[in-house]
């Protein structure tokens, strides 16, 4: 008897992915230079991303689908871990971890959200997210020596596992009410058997935004992020409140829209005192914080609440809003981070705000770029912060959420001083001292993309949100 | 004497809650990480009961992802746990407060 092969052109990304991370796993063994295992990471993910253009389709029965909302987040997910590699060389140094296995973590961890992307059932997107999360707590502890780096991991993970408890058991219910864990088979078996409105399904739904609450940090599920986000090596916190995030999202599109499509009402009343609760956390904590990586953490908290906007909305042109809105967020907050990065070198940290006083007149450069980031994250024309804010507005206001933009924008104004106090110290402010800054040609070149990409996303936005548009079909 | 699914999914739901109990009223890291075996082990009877009164094997097949999941959890949780006892010979989380959030 033969068994069917089954169509593996839909999982070769994943497939390409998993065999690379494994050779720079081995390699890390034989090459004592580790500078040279980054540069193999960064050259191999960017041609493994070449992989993605011609897969469409789904395979594994149904289990795994590669469509353009997944080819997209995966985009995403490529940048990432491009831009976090590429500001991590030096960084890793700096802090004496320079060991090899923190690339093919990465490597793992861009699996697990590929994987995430691109499940169309429960059990592909628990193992998924399991891949992902699993790799991020060992990343988040990887200044072992470091009391601050093993708690942020520590925390990471028990709230972590926490959370994957409550997404297994909203499965199992959501299991035993449909029998089958396929993302449409649960929803033509809601429509059929007309069960919104269901308490057990509301219960399950209630985990599941639990969850996924958890992933992407919003409140009232938020309480780890800045912890882990301070304590995690810069380079990792960079990394996390971009990849996880978005891989987050990705799951909650497709889980929320194809899956829960018949009770679209019923998740909509959970998700918008979230997103009202996790705009207000977000803004107003951050206005109070004089470490630089938390008040970006609490600023990464925000981020998700104008994102699930897009999600409240529940029609396509909140989705691709929400994809658009995520995407121009990792190159900024890369960037961000790319700045941060620099300003920490041996026996400086280069956290407080305080150490930004006066950096516009000690290295006008670096205060320039930070200016840039720090406006487009306000969401200021010309930059890209201001595109993804407009869109998810736009699609928010489209879809008849009138007031629930106007408490949002009010927040977004809020989140102003925050964010315009580091570019108040950085030029109106004397220098007390001389900061050295860390630079590198890679983390240069991560600063030069980032801020080309908020520059140009800012003034030319409709590629991509075209591109966001045209992904979105045959979702 | 036939068990109905009910009793198990009972079951089910007392042992993850006794997990979700143990995790937020307990201190101490090894008996929190014994917590979320609970919540996943009370996970897993409602998948086998449910996979067995539906008839259908996917139940069985995700609770055998969570066992094996659950492994690697536990090993990455431990070297956590060792990681930050080296660094401050604790496992009570009370203690753990470098960065309060």
């Amino acid at each position: 008897m033969n068994f069917p092969l089954p169509d593996l052109n839909p999982v070769m990304p994943e497939i390409l992915m998993t065999a690379f991370a494994l050779i720079v796993l081995l390699l890390d063994l034989l090459i004592k230079k580790k500078e040279a295992v980054a540069v193999i990471s960064i050259a191999g993910t960017a041609i493994i991303s070449l992989s993605l253009l011609k897969t469409t389709g789904s395979t594994f029965g149904g289990m795994y689908i590669a469509d353009g909302y997944s080819t997209f987040f995966k985009i995403i997910f490529f940048i990432n871990v491009i831009l976090t590699i590429l500001i991590s060389i030096k960084y890793i140094a700096v802090e004496r971890v320079n060991y090899g296995e923190y690339y093919s973590l990465i490597l793992f961890s861009t699996i697990g959200m590929m994987i995430m992307a691109s499940a169309s059932d429960l059990i592909t997107l628990y193992l998924g997210l399991e891949l992902m999360a699993l790799s991020t707590y060992v990343l988040a502890g990887f200044i072992r020596h470091n009391l601050k780096s093993t708690e942020s991991a520590l925390k990471y993970f028990l709230l972590g596992a926490f959370s994957s408890g409550f997404l297994l058991y909203g499965i199992s219910i959501v299991y035993g009410l449909t029998g089958t864990t396929d993302l449409r088979l649960i929803a033509t078996f809601i429509t059929e058997r007309g069960l919104s409105g269901n308490l057990s399904l509301l219960l399950a739904i209630g985990m599941l935004t639990v969850a996924f609450g958890f992933k992407i940090a919003a409140a009232p599920f938020h309480m780890w992020a800045p912890d882990v986000y301070e304590g995690a090596p810069t380079s990792i916190t960079a990394f996390m409140s971009v990849g996880p995030k978005a891989a987050g999202f990705a799951v909650i599109g497709r889980v929320f829209m194809i899956a829960f499509a018949a009770v679209k009402a019923d998740w909509a009343t959970i998700l918008i005192p979230i997103s009202i609760l996790t705009m207000a956390v977000g803004n107003i904590v951050a206005l109070s914080q004089t470490n630089i990586k938390r008040m970006l953490a609490y600023s990464s908290i925000a981020h998700a609440g104008y994102a699930l906007l897009g999600i409240i909305t529940a029609n396509s042109e909140g989705i691709s809003s929400m994809m658009n809105y995520l995407f121009i967020y990792a190159f900024m907050n890369i960037g961000a981070f790319a700045v941060i990065i620099m300003l920490r070198s041996e026996g400086i940290k280069g956290e407080d705000l305080s150490d930004y006083e006066g950096l516009s007149k000690t290295h006008p450069l670096a205060a320039a770029l930070m200016l840039i980031f720090m406006f487009s994250l306000t969401g200021i024309p010309p930059t890209a912060g201001f595109i993804g804010k407009l869109y998810v507005f736009m699609a928010a206001i489209n879809a008849g959420y009138t007031w629930l933009v106007i408490v949002a924008v009010i927040f977004s104004a809020i989140s102003a001083y925050f964010y315009l106090r580091v570019v108040m110290y950085m030029y109106m402010r004397d220098p007390k001292t001389e900061l050295p800054l860390t630079t590198s040609f890679t983390n240069g070149l991560a600063l030069a993309v980032t801020t080309a990409a908020v520059l140009i996303i800012g003034v030319f936005p409709t590629m991509l949100v075209e591109f966001a548009r045209a992904a979105l079909k045959g979702f | 004497m036939a068990v109905p699914l009910s009793w198990y999914m009972l079951l089910s739901l007392a042992v993850f809650s006794i997990g979700v109990f143990g995790f937020l009223s307990r201190r101490n890291i090894i008996i929190m990480l014994m917590s979320i075996e609970l919540m996943l082990n009370g996970v897993n009877i409602n998948l086998i009961a449910l996979s067995h009164y539906i008839q259908d094997l996917r139940g069985q097949i995700l609770a055998f992802f969570v066992i094996a999941v659950a492994a690697a959890e536990a090993a990455i949780g431990l070297a956590i746990v060792i990681a930050m006892f080296r660094n401050r010979a604790t496992a009570h989380v009370d203690e753990i407060k470098e960065m309060q959030g």
